[in-house]
């Protein structure tokens, strides 16, 4: 099935969970990424239960963050 | 080295004070050439924090970005962020979240409110190693 990763057309051969993606995109800290699956949000909490369907697109991106030196 | 125009740190420098004291926060999008960056935009964000002493950027924007970088043609470079009273070095905190070691995290220090200082790193490891910024018009 194809869909869509940040912007690019990806190919996988079977269905595929939104956590199991993301280490496929080879994100390695998922509990600091922020999804939108067909410019929905989807929570951390949500990653394993979300199945990835043929033509979904998906865009995710990395926490940005910080704080001022004490 | 990262070159952007006196026009760009302008924009990053009233997004700050306008923000200030608390945090402001926002992305740097643009071109590379080799091992030169050149800023085409300035996005400023949202800190949804709002707090003189830490910054997250609106989720939501940054998609909008990311959509207006492809559209363009651009990449992300990298982001920004004030320190509205400490200095332009990353905190121990910026070093822990910097999840992109590509990117610029260019920091602008408000201690000096009638010299602000701008300040660029490249954080791998958590060690961060300062590179260039060169304004220009």
């Amino acid at each position: 099935m194809k869909i869509r990763v940040n912007g690019n057309e990806v190919l996988l051969e079977k269905a595929v969970s939104l956590k199991e993606l993301l280490t496929l995109q080879q994100v390695r800290t998922p509990e600091y990424v922020t999804v939108q699956l067909n410019d929905g949000f989807i929570s951390a909490s949500g990653f394993e239960d979300t199945t990835i369907n043929d033509g979904d697109v998906i865009e995710f991106l990395y926490f940005m963050g910080g704080g001022q030196v004490k | 080295m990262i070159i952007l125009s006196n026009q760009h740190y302008q924009e990053i420098l009233t997004h700050s004070f306008n923000a200030s004291p608390m945090e402001a926060c926002g992305l740097l999008g643009g071109i590379v050439e080799g091992d030169v960056k050149v800023v085409k935009k300035v996005y400023g964000l949202t800190n949804i924090d709002q707090s003189p002493e830490h910054f997250s950027m609106d989720p939501s924007e940054q998609f909008a970005v990311v959509k207006d970088l492809r559209k363009n043609g651009w990449v992300l470079l990298g982001n920004f962020h004030s320190h509205p009273a400490s200095p332009a070095r990353p905190s121990e905190e910026d070093q822990r979240l910097a999840f992109d070691r590509k990117a610029s995290y260019l920091i602008l220090s408000l201690l000096e409110k009638d010299t602000p200082i701008l300040k660029s790193f490249r954080i791998q490891g958590g060690e961060a190693v300062e590179e260039l910024v060169l304004r220009q018009d």
